[in-house]
Parts: structure tokens; sequence; C-alpha cells
């Protein structure tokens, strides 16, 4: 057991997940209330937006949690590049890049393994 | 979409056709085995994934209580995973928002916000009529949060546990459905380039020590991104 049963496992849950999670999304509602569609501020917004998303890729790439630290970073670095590829290649199709990126790092990962 | 609850079941449609099914039930396979290897209750997983709702987040709080690490230590790292959402949250609203809308309806779909239900929505809701596009984004995010749920079921019951080469396959549905996806959305030039910088300056941010790296990514690389756009549309 990890020792968060019963009721104080969902109250840690409420501190440490929830809480410090959706206040920023709250956050968001109540700073983006006055913004304007059209607005010149909300092309920054999403600009820094797409950013960090951009950053959450390159960190789970760069610095991967748990068995991904297994695939040695040429080979992280190689899949995501064909799934990108290919992703153009196939009229920008999400399905298609999924698909070839994580063929190429199951394939290397196997070949690797043995 | 004669009735809210016609563009309510539109979105849920819509979210059982999109590409994310596949990603979120296969991320929240890695996910709900991670838990079951930690030792955590099915039932706390899977509130988990209603109150969080935000894969890589829930990764870090799986494996930091798990790990033992201080309550206070996780929820920083937690909050610190999750700023993402405020801008996401801020660029997000003026799309779904009528002029109608009252702020208490905002609220679900913000807690909807995630990469899955935010990509997809900007690709969906130009064609959803305006007065309707709370309820399809409600929509849109209670199918993405049942996908997630169902590969937490799967994922926790799955009885040998998962080979490792196969859990690392499963983490990296994030950071691939992520960078195509976003790409795909990225029409403008600012967006663009937001991606190409993002995807640069957060490695140097990490590799350099710098804290709060995802927000100074954010805010460094938008800002670059933006101010070229604004540059090149001054010469026009």
């Amino acid at each position: 057991m990890s020792g968060y049963d019963g009721l104080w496992g969902y109250l840690v849950l409420v501190l440490v997940g929830f809480l410090p999670c959706d206040i920023w999304r709250m956050l968001g509602v109540v700073v983006g209330r006055g913004i304007d569609e059209e607005s010149e501020l909300l092309v920054w917004v999403r600009a820094v937006a797409t950013a960090v998303l951009a950053g959450v890729i390159a960190k789970i790439v760069f610095f991967p949690p748990g068995a991904l630290t297994m695939i040695p970073l040429p080979v992280r670095l190689t899949a995501i590049a064909c799934g990108f590829v290919a992703f153009l290649l196939a009229r920008r199709s999400v399905f298609v890049g999924l698909a070839i990126g994580e063929t190429v790092l199951l394939t290397a990962g196997f070949v690797l393994a043995r | 979409m004669p009735s809210s609850l016609s563009a309510f079941f539109a979105g849920l449609r819509a979210s059982f056709l999109s590409v994310f099914v596949l990603v979120l039930v296969g991320t929240y396979i890695g996910i709900g085995a991670l838990a079951h290897d930690y030792g955590f209750g099915l039932d706390w997983i899977m509130a988990s994934t209603v109150l969080v709702w935000a894969g890589p987040s829930q990764v870090i709080m799986i494996s930091a209580l798990g790990a033992g690490a201080g309550l206070l230590e996780t929820a920083i790292a937690v909050g610190l995973s999750c700023v993402r959402f405020l801008p996401m949250v801020v660029a997000l609203l003026p799309l779904i928002r009528g002029p109608q809308t009252r702020t208490r309806d905002l609220l679900i779909p913000a807690h909807f916000t995630a990469a899955s239900m935010w990509v997809e929505s900007f690709r969906l809701l130009p064609a959803v009529p305006i007065e309707r596009r709370v309820a399809y984004c409600n929509g849109l995010g209670i199918g993405f949060m049942l996908s997630g749920q169902i590969g937490c079921v799967i994922g926790y019951f799955l009885t040998a546990s998962l080979p490792p080469l196969l859990t690392a396959a499963l983490l990296f549905l994030t950071p691939m459905s992520f960078l195509v996806s976003t790409a795909r959305n990225a029409r403008s030039l600012a967006d663009r380039l937001a991606l190409v910088f993002g995807l640069i300056v957060c490695p140097i941010l990490v590799y350099a020590d710098i804290g709060l790296d995802l927000m100074w990514t954010g805010i460094i690389a938008g800002s670059l991104a933006y101010g070229i756009h604004r540059l090149r549309g001054a010469r026009r």
C-alpha cells in the first residue's frame, strides 16, 4: 500500500494534485476575462502557451521520466524527428506521425535490448 | 445544433473520433500501471484523473508520492508543471465565450483544458455556433476524460507488469502527439516560431539549471516569436 488510502489519500490528492494544478486554470479564467478575441495580446499569449507546450515536449525527450530513460537520447531524438517528418509527408496527419514515431522507438528499443 | 444538449453530444462524439483517444488511452494505461506499481488504489488514481486531468503532471505526482517525497515538495512540482494551463486557458477562452456566456460557465471548460482538449478545440470550435461552444467543449472534455479512465483501468489491471519497452513507448506518446498536433494547429508565424523556439530554449534552461524552466521557456520563446511576428507586420 502506498500509505495514501481512504480519506487521507483523497485529502492529499486535493492538496498536492487538484489545487496546485487547477489554480492556474482558474487564474486563466480570471486573467482572460477581459481579453478580446482579435487583440494582439492574445497573439502573444497563444505564442507563450505554444512555447510552454514545446517546453513540455523537449523536457520529456531530453529528460525523460521512468522507463523512457532506457531508450538512449539519440534514439528518442531520431524517433520524434521521424514521426514529425512522416506527419509532414502525410499531409499533416497526426495519426501517421504518431504511428511512425512510435514504430521507430519500439523497433530501435527492441534491437538495442537484444 | 439546436440545443446545448445536442452540442454536448456532438462534442462527445468528436472526442471519440479524435486521434487523441488513442493517445489518452495509451498514456493512461501507463499512468494506471505506474499507480499500481506504487501501491495506489484504483479509486485514487481515477479520482486523480478527474481532479488533476494532466497526464505529465499526474506522472510527476504519482512518482513523487510513491517514492516517498514530501507533500509540499510534491505540490510544488505539480504546480510548476501546471503553469502551462494559465496561458492555455487565457488563449482558449475567447474562442469558447459568446456575448451571453457567464464566467461561471467557463469554469468547467477551463478545468477540462489539457493539451488534448486545447489543440482539438482550436481545430473543431470554429465550425460550432458560438452560443453552443461551452456545451460542445464540455462534451469534448468528458469524452477525453472517459478515454483516460478506460486507460487507467486497463493499466491498473494488466496482471503482468508491463514490459519496460512498452512502458517507454506509452510515455513517448505524450511528446510525439503534443509535437505533431501543436504543429498541425500552428498556422500563424508567431505560433510556428514559438514551437521551434520552445523546443530549443527549454533544454538549454534545464541544462543551465535555471529554475521554473517551463515558465521561462514560455515567456522567452513566446515573446521572441511574438516579436518577430510584430517586426514582420511592421515592415509590410
